[in-house]
This record gives C-alpha cells, sequence and structure tokens, in this order.
C-alpha cells in the first residue's frame, strides 16, 4: 500500500514484505478466477467433436484448427447476428446522440417551467423498472405493428435512453453560455448555435456515450429476445441463446462462436480502456 | 408576443426573433424523445398500474376486474414468494462483491508492477456478452448432458487436488444452485465497482497519505482512516446500485438454469408469467411491485445522500461559515 514511494526515508514496519506478497497473490488469484473460466472455452473451440467428447477440459488441442470458427461463422449464423447487430447500433447510436443532444440543449439553455417539467418527467422515468416494464410496453409494440421488426429495438434503444440525456447535459453545463451570446451576437440562429457550436462541443459527450451505447446493446439479450422472434433478425446475443436451447448442441462450435462475439468487444477495450473507464464510471454516477 | 397571429406576416416575423426560436426550437427539438418517452415509458407504467387489478390474457381480451387478487398470489403463493428469498442471496452476494471489490481496488491504487494488465483482466467480463457467460458458467460448473461429456471446468480443477466432483446444477439443493448463480454475477460485474472504487480512492488529496506516511500509519490504518471516510458516499450510493441490482437479476438465471431448481428470480418469474403463461395482469402487478421496492430503495438513497453532507457540515456550521463571509466581505 506504498502509494508514495519513499525509498530515501524507508519506514519498515513488520510485514511489509508480506503485504505486499499478499497483494499480488490476491491479484493474480483474482486474474485466475476470471481467467479460468475463459480458458476453457478457447481450448474447447479448438479441439474437434470427437476430441471434444474424450478429452479433459485442460487437455491442450492435438492440433491447433479453425474448422469450428468457419461453422460458426458461416453456418451458425454469427455472420448475421453480427451484421444485424452492427446496423441496430449504428441506428440507435445516431437515433440516440441526434435525441440526446436536442433534449439535452433545450432542457439546459431554455430554463424555465416547461423544460423544468420535462427534466421532471425525464427524472421520473429513470425509476421505473424498465425490464418488468416490458410485460405492458410489449403490448404497445405490438399494437404498432413493431413485433418482429428491426424497428422494434432500434425504437426502445433511442426511446428510453435517460442516461445518455444526462450525460450530455452534465458536459453542456460545462459549456459557457458566453459562446451561445457570441453566436447570438453573430445573428446566429438557435438551430444553428446547436450545430455549429453546441455539438462540436459535445464531442467528449458524445464519444462516451456511443462507448456505453456499443456495449450495452451489443451485449443485451433481453430486448432481441421479446421483440424479434424472427430467424433472420437474430442479434449477436441471441445467436448464442439459439444454439445453446437447440436439442442437439454442438458445444465445440458454440465456443468458436463464443469467441468471436467477445473479438470485437475485446478489440475496442484493448484500444479504448481509459475512456471506456472513465465513460462507464461518469455514465453510472449520473444514473 | 402580445402582437402574435394579428397579421400572418407579424407571426412569421416573430418567429424570427429568438423569443419565437425558443419556442419552435423547443417544439422541434423534444416532439420526438417527448412522443418516445410518453408511448414507452408513461403509458405502460399507467397501464402497468391498471392491468395489475385485472385478470387479463396477452391480447386483453375481455379483462376482468379482480382488485387486489394479484397483488395477493405474489405474496401468498411461495412459487411466486420465493423470488423475493432468492433477491436475499443476489443481496449477500453484492456486498461481498463490495467488500472485494474495495480490497481489489485499494490494491490496484497502490504501487504495482502490471497495474494495468490487472485492472484490465478483472474489468473485462463486465463487458463480456451476457449469453456469451452464461455459456462458459454452463461449462464451468455443469458436468453436461449427453453431447457435453466429460466433468465441467469447476470439478476438473477439484480432481485434480484429489477431491470429488461435486454436481453443482443439483436440482435438490437450491441453496447449492443459487450460489452458483450468485458467483456468476459477482464473477460479471465485480470489476464495473472495482473501477467505481479506483476513481474514488484516487480522487483523494496526495497530502493525505503523506501525511500519514510521516506519522507512520500502517495500511489498515490508512485504509480504516483515510481511504475509507473519503470514499463512504460511493460505497453508500453502491449499496443502494446492489440493492436495485438483486431485485432485477435477469439473464444468469435465465440462460443457466432457466429459472428452474428454486433459482427464479423476481424479473425472470415477471416474464415467464407474461409471456408463457401469458397472464398479464399479474405480471404487471409483479411490475408494480418491482417499481415500489425500487422506489422506497431511490428514497432511502436521497436521504442517506442528505445524511452524508449533514454529517461533514452542520447546518448551524453552515450558517456560522456563512455569517463570517459576510463580516469578511463588509
Amino acid at each position: 500500500m506504498n502509494s508514495k514511494g519513499h525509498t530515501r526515508k524507508k519506514v519498515i514496519y513488520p510485514g511489509i514484505v508480506i503485504i505486499s506478497l499478499l497483494k499480488y497473490l490476491v491479484l493474480i488469484a483474482g486474474c485466475v478466477m476470471v481467467l479460468l473460466p475463459l480458458l476453457v472455452i478457447i481450448l474447447g473451440a479448438f479441439k474437434d467433436s470427437k476430441e471434444f467428447a474424450n478429452t479433459g477440459v485442460f487437455e491442450l488441442p492435438v492440433s491447433f484448427k479453425f474448422d469450428n470458427f468457419k461453422t460458426a461463422f458461416f453456418e451458425g449464423k454469427v455472420l448475421l447476428g453480427l451484421r444485424n447487430t452492427a446496423l441496430i447500433i449504428v441506428i440507435s447510436c445516431f437515433g440516440t446522440i441526434l435525441t440526446g443532444t436536442m433534449t439535452a440543449f433545450v432542457i439546459q439553455r431554455f430554463d424555465g417551467y416547461f423544460t423544468r417539467a420535462i427534466k421532471g418527467a425525464f427524472l421520473l422515468a429513470t425509476l421505473l423498472p424498465n425490464i418488468s416494464m416490458q410485460v405492458t410496453v410489449f403490448q404497445i409494440v405490438s399494437k404498432l405493428g413493431l413485433y418482429n421488426t428491426m424497428a422494434a429495438p432500434i425504437i426502445l434503444y433511442v426511446g428510453t435512453d435517460i442516461i445518455s440525456i444526462y450525460i450530455f447535459m452534465q458536459f453542456l453545463s460545462q459549456i459557457p453560455v458566453s459562446l451561445d451570446e457570441s453566436g447570438i451576437m453573430d445573428g446566429a440562429s438557435y438551430p444553428r448555435i446547436y450545430f455549429s457550436i453546441i455539438l462540436p462541443n459535445l464531442k467528449p459527450a458524445i464519444a462516451t456515450v456511443l462507448i456505453i451505447k456499443f456495449v450495452s446493446i451489443y451485449n443485451d439479450f433481453y430486448t432481441p429476445q421479446l421483440y424479434m422472434q424472427d430467424e433472420d433478425l437474430l442479434v449477436v446475443s441471441t445467436v448464442l441463446y439459439k444454439y445453446i436451447s437447440s436439442t442437439s448442441i454442438k458445444w465445440e462450435i458454440v465456443f468458436a462462436g463464443i469467441i468471436i462475439c467477445i473479438l470485437p468487444t475485446l478489440t475496442i477495450f484493448l484500444f479504448l480502456q481509459k475512456y471506456i473507464y472513465s465513460g462507464l464510471v461518469s455514465g453510472a454516477v449520473k444514473e | 408576443m402580445k402582437t402574435k397571429l394579428k397579421k400572418k406576416g407579424s407571426f412569421s416575423e416573430w418567429l424570427k426573433t429568438y423569443e419565437g426560436q425558443k419556442l419552435y426550437v423547443s417544439i422541434l427539438f423534444l416532439v420526438i424523445p417527448l412522443a418516445l418517452l410518453l408511448l414507452f415509458t408513461f403509458v405502460p407504467a399507467f397501464n402497468m398500474i391498471i392491468y395489475s387489478f385485472q385478470k387479463r390474457d396477452q391480447f386483453g381480451v375481455d379483462p376482468e376486474f379482480v382488485g387486489i387478487d394479484n397483488y395477493k398470489t405474489i405474496f401468498t403463493n411461495p412459487d411466486y414468494f420465493i423470488t423475493f428469498k432468492n433477491s436475499l442471496y443476489y443481496l449477500c452476494g453484492s456486498f461481498i462483491q463490495q467488500a472485494l471489490a474495495l480490497l481489489l481496488a485499494s490494491i490496484l491504487c497502490s504501487k504495482l508492477y502490471a497495474k494495468g494488465l490487472f485492472k484490465g483482466v478483472l474489468f473485462f467480463p463486465y463487458l463480456m456478452n451476457g449469453v456469451a457467460v452464461s455459456i462458459i458458467f454452463l461449462r464451468f460448473f455443469t458436468k453436461g448432458n449427453p453431447p457435453l461429456t466429460g466433468e465441467g471446468t469447476l470439478n476438473s480443477v477439484l480432481m485434480s487436488f484429489g477431491a470429488e466432483p461435486v454436481r453443482w446444477m443439483d436440482p435438490a439443493k437450491p441453496f447449492l444452485v443459487n450460489c452458483c448463480l450468485v458467483f456468476v454475477s459477482v464473477w460479471r460485474y465485480i470489476g464495473f465497482d472495482i473501477i467505481m472504487y479506483i476513481g474514488a480512492i484516487q480522487s483523494i488529496s496526495p497530502d493525505l497519505y503523506e501525511a500519514s506516511d510521516l506519522d507512520g500509519a500502517n495500511p489498515w490504518q490508512r485504509f480504516r482512516y483515510i481511504v475509507f471516510p473519503s470514499i463512504k458516499p460511493i460505497i453508500s450510493l453502491q449499496l443502494i446500485l446492489a440493492v436495485k441490482g438483486a431485485i432485477s437479476v435477469f439473464e444468469i438465471p435465465y440462460i443457466i438454469t432457466g429459472g428452474n431448481y428454486g433459482s427464479s428470480t423476481f424479473v425472470v418469474k415477471t416474464i415467464e408469467t407474461a409471456f408463457k403463461k401469458k397472464q398479464v395482469g399479474l405480471a404487471s402487478a409483479m411490475a408494480v411491485v418491482l417499481l415500489i421496492i425500487i422506489i422506497i430503495v431511490t428514497l432511502i438513497q436521497q436521504f442517506v445522500f442528505k445524511d452524508e453532507k449533514d454529517d461533514s457540515d452542520t447546518k448551524r456550521v453552515r450558517r456560522a461559515k456563512k455569517r463570517l463571509e459576510k463580516r469578511g466581505k463588509a
């Protein structure tokens, strides 16, 4: 726990070595706990079905073959899932950012009874238990004829995203109003101010929201499972779920499918680690 | 604004003023978000309350008013009531999770080699697809159905230490099954808490550490007297989020056990009631109960946070400070 290194002064109290050993031990134990279940999946994905059935979970595959990955990708509809997921993510993110920034702009900049009431309405909505309210949301979605279309999850992802509105409002309050005023002095209209002053200045907030949105949509199982039962509309989560709920599961192919599905997240995580940490934390605190 | 609508021309001119712009920009920018908010949040919430007093099928044909019967069912039928008991497992689990996360976070804030690597590995499960996580743990716990032969991961580890394999998903032992599911939940979400706590601990002023170093405080004393008091607000926020999380667990039990073996949670049961048994009225009542619990928890949260602020600065102290400031200005 030596956060400030005092190499010159060397305060040695009993047990300092043991404590730093313990620190590493705890961390390594934690990492083993995280990696062990994953390791088995990775090993399994490289075995063929006979090998999979006859070898222990920790035994290395005879040779590293990519057949399972090919099968999962093409026959297992993982490709379809990835394509549908990508489409949903792109449209929903675009929609969320547009509606989110607009809402935040009006609420944050035009202070009045009206906007305060709307802010209250959005706040109230955070209380509602989203997940079990789908019982009645479902009725509305099916009445609108959106059941079994891609529009259903998209509209739900865009419409219920209150957290991103809060993140935008938080960032907006840090953009000085004098910027808007200087725009007004130059005769810019409010839409103009929004597009040429507010949006460019919100870039870090937009990045944060994009990351949070990507992670939550990519990993969401619930909404697509409920609203898109159609074979052609499977997304990453439901492809995997379909696989394990089918009667003849080929586990080695399922494992390969899992690895393919984790890869995009892993890649993004490795490149954007720092932003993901800060983005998720700022998302959570504003909840 | 008073001259509004006298002539067409003057109205369109008024729209060009900033007052007018405010109006049409507000309408233009808010119409879609508000429509979505109403349609997919408030209307369903309203319906939910109405439906909860009805006996109602999926299509809403001939709904029948039944008073509080649905609520009676939830609280008296053990089939439904057990879901509350199961929430307690997740609640206990999340307390353990908070303690572990706090421990790991304070270790990760100290001087370490490969800090980023440890942080990354521990955090990554949070970003993983819930279905993938569930399948991974199916392999981890179960020996498996016919296609999946051989022992699972956990039993393989146990056997390599010479222990007997255990049947983790034993239908006769709901306690064990639930503990396993809670473990998966901890595994998946702990990374997020670690990141939250790291953020909180790093916001503590380094001066405090230096002072404690000079006084020769040991790690435990430093945690007890410096770190803990500084991150108390985050801890109380986390605990409240834990309660909310514990009631709304869904994916892991739904996929791993399908809610069988006595492992059904509140949300799994709601969904099953609504979409498998088609009892929309009863499911709505369950959703209303969840809503009430969440409101209570949120109120507690507000209360706790207020207390936190008053703790550091009582009203009297604040008033005194203000008086001093005034005097200083004068």
